[in-house]
């Protein structure tokens, strides 16, 4: 197929064959970073910039590394301020940066929309790293993609996400990426924090980890942002740990060879059990390293590349 | 001296809806007359035929900025609108800087209103010094200076207990309170209704219940002072339906809605459009069916649009940070217009919405109404012209509408208040200097 997209804002739109051609490309990615020299010219001469409004280290440093590995001159500016209290608007910062003629723009931003709004108003291209609680594009195709490599399929696993579903925009991209290849998902957390309207998107909804554990064949457990909550969806964490903490003896009601995913940075022992956590069925640092390989493939397709025959 | 010539005169005060002539003279309404037109009328004449002619329209709600913050709007241009979208009168909200919560404030607003206004201006005060729902204003003296009504509106009254005691204090009075009815905490950092397109688009929810909850108690408190309130823009099934039962009770309450939670959905806010943006924010289909229920059945008074005028670049960002709410009052009257589809609203129904009813809500003596004697504030309509509403035909100074490049049907085409031509876009009858 060829690849048409400007800009990744979000899932939502992509077709199956899109997710596909995406995971593709990341495989021809990922054998160059097995290789010594783990560099390719591919975007050598482009600009990438790393446009952070929220703090970031993992997916900032991952598009980084990914910039770099395919020779694009990578800049990052980070602002843990919010544009509107230092009085410059998102949409000035944004042409400031754009006069400098980048070529692709990755932004975070706490708001969900901020990129739909900037590519609207900028002739660069946009990728979406993380948009309040709307979408996390890269993270619901690298989330695909690792569970492809371990399992060699999507379709008709049964895939548990737990925790804060409210405020997560990885569990908006996974049901996009996950539920169009054919996954069975699972939503789970405390009813404050699982809104009912999300059975529109043909998830089954649960506030009882083992239900949602109970036969699954891939577990992604999300980090609770204690840091999002102005006030309290549940009593505390002992209290959240005890219904919705993974542990030995919840995980014992999954499949045998069920994997354990999370989308980091992890709070041991709240939402995961230090000992699952670094276990042989943990994929937590293979999402990591996926996460490099699926970014370069965007970036790649982005700056106009066509598939990676290279 | 003024003929309005063969209109389909409607006037809901005088229970009237039928084809005649009015003639205003010195400020007046002179009289209505059926028949033959009169020849030889020594003064200008009006042709109205095909149109309606009705009592000016009012909108009891609407934001003109002035004092304060004149970038977005103020008194001219903002009656300046109201006058093309057919209102002669408009009501407008405390939420000034300063806020209007002294006399000053209100003497001021009619001062530059009476010597620039297109339409009329009544002044709503504050409930609370400051909005800061902490301590009342002085009713009386902000009453005597001009102030029509009172209402924080574009911030809740958080306390009941001092909500209360407003209530039972203006009861001897007459005075009305009119309510931004929100539960602060319910809708604190909502930014759109609770529902699926908020999941969908990861926007954090404000929940009917933050409106429901509110009207639950400015109700329950007006029975307990045996008071009198109004509620502003419902929004919500249950808010109409808290209403109605609160009307079958026969309680001192009333309500008001604006037409764009008739006409749109939170389906409008896909891709982030913040023209969508409002407070109480577009709710969903039943809501919006509910909303529609409530007008035909009586138990939404009034229809006020709600005019929020904002410059472009605070709705040029993030919608979670975009200004709420939009330009309304060159759009009410066709949206309005649009419920009498289908036969299900009648043409005196309508006015009554948007005239007779509010006069009456608000005590404005002389106003929406056509019988001999009573103010020169005519609104001349025609319901079948289609017409866009396009960029250039904004007369606010800001231009947030979600209803820009829509097709409408129905407008104002002369609009004549204190008996003075201010809006016509009739060939050959030109406006008054």
């Amino acid at each position: 197929m060829e690849w048409r997209r400007k800009h990744v804002l979000g899932l939502v739109d992509f077709l199956p064959e899109e997710i596909e051609f995406v995971v593709d490309t990341a495989r021809s990615m990922e054998e160059v970073l097995t290789r010594d020299i783990k560099k390719v010219p591919a975007l050598r001469g482009k600009t990438v910039v790393n446009l952070f409004f929220e703090a970031s280290t993992r997916t900032r440093t991952s598009f980084e590394m990914a910039g770099k590995r395919l020779s694009a001159d990578v800049v990052n500016f980070s602002s843990s301020t919010s544009s509107v209290t230092k009085g410059e608007t998102l949409l000035d910062t944004a042409r400031n940066i754009e006069a400098m003629k980048p070529n692709i723009l990755v932004i975070r931003h706490a708001a969900s929309g901020a990129p739909h709004f900037l590519a609207r108003h900028v002739s660069c291209s946009i990728v979406n790293a993380g948009d309040g609680a709307n979408e996390h594009p890269s993270q619901g195709l690298l989330d695909l993609y690792t569970i492809l490599k371990a399992k060699g399929k999507v379709a008709g696993l049964k895939v548990a996400i737990v925790g804060d579903i409210l405020h997560s925009r990885v569990v908006r991209s996974d049901l996009h990426s996950l539920g169009r290849m054919g996954a069975k998902l699972w939503l789970c957390g405390p009813a404050p924090l699982l809104p009912q309207e999300m059975a529109r998107t043909g998830a089954f909804l649960t506030s009882d980890i083992r239900e949602a554990v109970r036969g699954a064949d891939v577990i992604i457990m999300l980090r609770i942002q204690l840091e999002r909550q102005k006030t309290a969806y549940f009593p505390s964490l002992r209290e959240y740990s005890r219904r919705y903490g993974l542990n030995r003896e919840v995980f014992a009601l999954a499949k045998d060879d069920a994997v354990i995913m999370h989308p980091g940075p992890i709070n041991r022992g709240v939402e995961l059990s230090d000992e699952l956590a670094d276990c042989g069925q943990s994929l937590i640092l293979e999402q990591v390293a996926s996460g490099v390989a699926v970014r370069m493939a965007l970036l790649y397709l982005l700056a106009g590349g066509s598939h990676a025959a290279h | 001296m003024l003929l309005i010539r063969g209109g389909r005169v409607v006037d809901p005060s005088a229970r009237r809806d039928e084809v005649g002539h009015l003639v205003l003279s010195e400020g007046k309404v002179k009289e209505f007359l059926a028949g033959e037109a009169p020849k030889n009328f020594p003064g200008r004449v009006i042709p109205a035929e095909g149109r309606w002619v009705t009592p000016g329209l009012i909108d009891m709600h609407v934001h003109l900025r002035e004092p304060g913050y004149e970038w977005k709007e103020d008194i001219l241009s903002g009656t300046r609108a109201a006058a093309a979208g057919g209102f002669t009168s408009v009501a407008c909200m405390a939420n000034t800087k300063p806020v209007n919560d002294h006399p000053e404030v209100t003497r001021f607003i009619l001062d530059k209103a009476r010597r620039e206004g297109f339409a009329n201006v009544f002044p709503v005060a504050a409930v609370t010094r400051g909005l800061e729902g902490k301590e009342m204003t002085d009713f009386t003296e902000l009453a005597e200076a001009g102030a029509v009504a009172f209402s924080d509106d574009g911030k809740p009254v958080a306390s009941a207990l001092l909500m209360r005691r407003a209530l039972e204090y203006v009861r001897p009075f007459g005075y009305l309170i009119m309510t931004h009815s929100e539960d602060p905490e319910l809708a604190e950092g909502g930014a759109a209704n609770e529902g699926w397109t908020a999941r969908k688009l990861g926007i954090p929810g404000i929940p009917a219940a933050a409106e429901e909850i509110a009207i639950a108690r400015e109700i329950l408190l007006a029975r307990q002072t045996d008071g009198r309130v109004h509620i502003q823009h419902v929004s919500t099934k249950m808010g109409v339906d808290l209403l109605r039962m609160a009307k079958r009770a026969g309680l001192g309450v009333t309500g008001e809605t604006a037409p764009q939670y008739f006409t749109l959905t939170d389906a409008a806010l896909e891709g982030y459009d913040t023209n969508a943006k409002m407070n109480p924010p577009l709710r969903g289909e039943e809501d919006r069916m509910a909303i529609l229920e409530g007008i035909l059945d009586g138990t939404i008074d009034a229809v006020a649009c709600d005019h929020a005028p904002h410059e472009d670049y605070v709705k040029r960002c993030e919608f979670t940070t975009a200004a709420n709410g939009i330009i309304g009052l060159q759009t009410s009257l066709p949206l309005t217009l649009a419920l009498t589809a289908g036969g299900k609203v009648s043409p005196v129904r309508i006015v009554d919405l948007l005239s007779a009813a509010p006069a009456r809500l608000l005590s404005l003596t002389g106003k929406g109404t056509l019988v001999a004697g009573s103010d020169a504030d005519v609104t001349v309509i025609d319901p079948a012209t289609e017409w866009e509403f396009r960029p250039e035909e904004v007369l606010s100074k800001s231009r947030n509408s979600p209803f820009l490049g829509w097709k409408l049907r129905g407008r104002a085409v002369v609009t004549i208040c204190g008996g003075k031509i201010r809006h016509s876009c009739v060939p050959g009858v030109e406006a008054d200097a």
